[in-house]
C-alpha cells in the first residue's frame, strides 16, 4: 500500500525524522507509538502528503506520493486529525457531503449519486436525527463521529488517524475504535493510527511501530513490542505487563512512582508564607 | 442550499429592482416612479415602441445621463467590494478581514493622491488616468504584500495580515503627508480617500463591469472549496483542496476586484466588511450562498448609501465612506444583537 525509503524531515538544520524505511501492506492496521516529540505527527504528515520530506521518498500504490494531485490523493488517503472538526455553522449533512469533494468535477457534479452512501453512513454511525443540526450544537463525541462519517464518505483505501481519541471519554474512545474496526472488517481498508493509549493500540493494531527521537526503535506485533524492558527504555516509566483476560492482548499497567515523593513536600519557610499572604491581600484590595 | 439561495436570491433581486426604481426618482428634481418605468421600458428593444413618450426631455436627460449611470456604478462598486470582502474573510478565516486588509486601498490612494498632488490627473490617458494609476498602485501593493508574506512557498495567514497592516499604515502615512503638503488641493485628495460616485458617467461603469463579472464567476466557483477551508487548513488539504493555490488565487482576484472598484469610486470602507457578515448572520456560513447574496446585498446597500449621500444635505454631498459607516455600523450592531437574542431563545 505505502512504502517509505530513507525518509527524513528537517526544519532548517534540526532533524525531526531520519532514515525511516517501512512498508505497510494492504489491509493492515498499524499503530505508531512513542513518547512526545518522537516525530509521530511529522511521520503522519509525510505519509499523508501534506508535508514533503527533505530526504528519501514515499510511494503510494507504486507511485511517488508527490506526483499525486491534491484531489487524486484525497480519493485514496483520508486523514482524521486529533482536534477533529472545528465547530462551524455547517449542518451534519453538509459536512458529510463535503467528503465527496475529491470526486467532484469542475462543475461541482459527480457521476455517481452519493446520496445512498451518505444515508447508509448516517445510519451506520447512528447520526439519525442529527442530520440538520449544526456542528456548533454537537458534543465533542458527536462531532468526532461526524468527522469519521465525513471520512467514510470520502471512500479512501488508506485511513490515517492522528490521535483520534484524545478528546473523548472512555466510552466514546471505545465506540470510535470499534467503528473503525468494523469499517476495516467490511471494506478491507488499510489503517495507520497514532495512539497514545498503548492498551487500545494493543487490542486493535496488527503491528506497532515504535518511534524514539526521530528514528524507528522497533516494529513488531503488540506482543513483541509491548514488553516491560522495551517500554522502560522508550518511555522511561516502570510498567507491569499483564495479559487481557478476554482477548489475550498485552496490557500496560502503570504504577505511580512514589519514590520521587520520598521525604515529603519541600519545606516552606514561614517568612515566605507571610509574604505570599500579603501578596494575596493586595490582589483582593485591587 | 439551492432552495435557500433561490428564496433569498429572488427576494434580493426584487429588492434590488425596487431600489433602482425608487432611488432613480430621488434627487433635486423629483421623478415619479411611473415616469421612470416608462422611460426605462421605452429604451428596451421590442417593447420600447409601444410606449409613447409623454415626459419632458430634461427628465430623460437627468435619468439617462446622471442618475442611471451613477446608480449602476454604485451597484457594481458595492457588489464588487462585498464579494471581495466575503472572499477575504473566507480565505484568511478572519472575521475582521475586508477587501482592504492587504493594503490595496492605501496603495490605490497613494497613486491617486500623487497624481492629484502633482496636478497630473488628466496627464496621459485623459479621464482614465486616475483610475488606471490607482488600480496599478493598488495591485502593486498586493504584489509587495504577497512577497513579504511568502515563506518557503507557503502563505501563512498571520504573515499576510501583518504584511497588509504594515503596508497600510506606511502608505497611509505617505498619503497623509501628501494631503498636508498640498495647499490648494487638500480637499480633493481628502475627498478621494473618502469615496464618491458623483460625476462619473457611463465610462466608469463600463470599466468596472467586466472586472465584476469575471471576479464574481471566479469567486463563486471557488465557494465550495472555501466551505471546506472553513473546517481548517490542514483538514481542507486532506480533503483534496490545494490550499496555497486556493489562497493565492482568491486573494489576487478579490484584491484586483477591490482595486478596480476603488480606482473608480475612491476608498469606500465598511461595505466589504459588513455586508458579507450581514448575509452570514441571515443565511449561515455556506459560501455558495454568501457570495451571490453578498453581491446583491452590497449593490443594494451601496445604492441606498449613495442616495443618502447625495440627497440628505443637498446640494452638498456627504462623502460616501462616511455614509456607509453611519448606516452600516448601527445596522450591523442590530443584527448582532438580534442573533444573540435568537440564540439565547433557542437554548431556553
Amino acid at each position: 500500500m505505502i512504502t517509505a525509503r530513507g525518509l527524513g524531515k528537517a526544519y532548517g538544520k534540526m532533524p525531526i525524522l531520519a532514515g525511516m524505511d517501512l512498508h505497510i501492506g494492504e489491509g493492515e492496521w498499524w499503530g505508531i507509538i512513542g513518547p512526545n516529540g518522537s516525530g509521530k505527527s511529522t511521520l503522519m504528515q509525510l505519509l499523508s502528503g501534506v508535508e514533503s520530506p527533505t530526504e528519501g521518498n514515499v510511494t503510494l500504490l507504486g507511485r511517488e506520493l508527490g506526483s499525486y494531485g491534491r484531489k487524486a490523493l484525497a480519493r485514496i488517503v483520508a486523514v482524521l486529525q486529533q482536534e477533529g472538526l472545528e465547530p462551524t455553522d455547517f449542518t451534519v449533512r453538509e459536512v458529510l457531503e463535503m467528503g465527496r469533494f475529491p470526486f467532484l468535477n469542475w462543475l461541482g457534479r459527480e457521476e455517481k449519486d452519493a446520496e445512498p452512501l451518505i444515508e447508509a453512513i448516517i445510519k451506520k454511525l447512528d447520526l439519525n436525527g442529527l442530520e440538520e443540526r449544526r456542528l456548533t450544537e454537537l458534543s465533542g463525541g458527536q462531532r468526532q463521529r461526524v468527522a469519521l462519517g465525513k471520512i467514510m464518505v470520502q471512500e479512501p483505501s488508506l485511513l490515517m488517524l492522528d490521535e483520534p481519541t484524545t478528546y473523548l471519554d472512555i466510552r466514546y474512545q471505545l465506540q470510535f475504535m470499534d467503528m473503525v474496526a468494523e469499517w476495516r472488517n467490511t471494506s478491507g481498508i488499510t489503517v495507520i493510527s497514532v495512539l497514545h493509549d498503548l492498551n487500545l493500540a494493543a487490542q486493535f493494531c496488527d503491528k506497532l511501530l515504535v518511534l524514539d527521537q526521530g528514528k524507528i526503535a522497533g516494529i513488531g506485533t503488540p506482543e513483541e513490542v509491548l514488553t516491560a524492558a522495551y517500554i522502560r527504555r522508550i518511555f522511561r516509566v516502570e510498567p507491569a505487563i499483564v495479559t487481557h483476560p478476554e482477548n489475550g492482548a498485552p496490557q500496560v499497567l502503570l504504577t505511580a512512582n512514589r519514590a520521587s515523593y520520598a521525604g515529603g513536600l519541600p519545606h516552606i519557610d514561614p517568612g515566605c508564607k507571610m509574604e505570599a499572604e500579603e501578596e494575596g491581600d493586595r490582589f483582593i484590595d485591587q | 442550499m439551492s432552495k435557500k439561495l433561490a428564496g433569498f436570491g429572488a427576494a434580493g433581486l426584487i429588492l434590488l429592482l425596487l431600489t433602482l426604481v425608487v432611488s432613480l426618482g430621488i434627487g433635486s428634481v423629483h421623478l415619479p416612479v411611473r415616469e421612470i418605468g416608462a422611460m426605462l421600458l421605452h429604451r428596451l428593444p421590442g417593447i420600447g415602441d409601444s410606449i409613447v413618450p409623454n415626459w419632458e426631455a430634461s427628465s430623460e436627460q437627468i435619468l439617462m445621463k446622471v442618475r442611471l449611470p451613477r446608480i449602476l456604478l454604485g451597484m457594481l462598486v458595492g457588489a464588487s467590494l462585498a464579494i471581495a470582502g466575503a472572499a477575504f474573510q473566507g480565505v484568511l478565516r478572519n472575521p475582521l478581514a475586508d477587501p482592504f486588509t492587504l493594503g490595496v486601498s492605501s496603495g490605490a490612494a497613494l497613486g491617486a493622491a500623487s497624481l492629484i498632488f502633482y496636478g497630473m490627473e488628466y496627464s496621459f490617458a485623459g479621464g482614465y488616468t486616475l483610475p488606471l494609476v490607482a488600480f496599478l498602485t493598488g495591485a502593486g501593493t498586493l504584489w509587495v504584500v504577497l512577497l513579504l508574506a511568502r515563506d518557503q512557498g507557503k502563505l501563512p495567514i498571520h504573515g499576510l495580515i501583518l504584511s497588509g497592516v504594515v503596508m497600510q499604515s506606511f502608505l497611509g502615512a505617505v498619503v497623509s503627508f501628501l494631503t498636508v503638503m498640498s495647499k490648494d488641493t487638500v480637499n480633493q485628495i481628502l475627498y478621494w480617500t473618502m469615496g464618491s460616485l458623483s460625476m462619473r458617467g457611463w465610462s466608469y461603469t463600463a470599466i468596472l463591469f467586466p472586472y465584476f463579472i469575471a471576479g464574481f464567476i471566479y469567486l463563486w466557483s471557488r465557494s465550495r472549496a472555501l466551505n471546506i477551508l472553513s473546517l481548517g487548513e490542514r483538514q481542507a488539504a486532506h480533503m483534496g483542496v490545494n490550499v496555497d493555490r486556493l489562497k493565492t488565487s482568491v486573494l489576487i482576484v478579490a484584491t484586483l476586484l477591490a482595486a478596480a472598484a476603488v480606482s473608480v469610486s475612491g476608498v469606500i470602507g465598511f461595505v466589504g466588511l459588513v455586508v458579507p457578515h450581514m448575509i452570514r448572520l441571515i443565511t449561515g456560513s455556506d459560501y455558495r450562498v454568501i457570495v451571490p447574496l453578498s453581491a446583491l446585498g452590497g449593490a443594494i446597500f451601496m445604492v441606498w448609501c449613495d442616495t443618502a449621500a447625495r440627497s440628505v444635505l443637498a446640494p452638498m454631498e456627504i462623502p460616501l465612506g462616511v455614509v456607509t459607516a453611519f448606516i452600516g455600523a448601527p445596522f450591523f450592531a442590530y443584527l448582532l444583537y438580534r442573533n444573540k437574542k435568537r440564540r439565547r431563545e433557542a437554548l431556553t
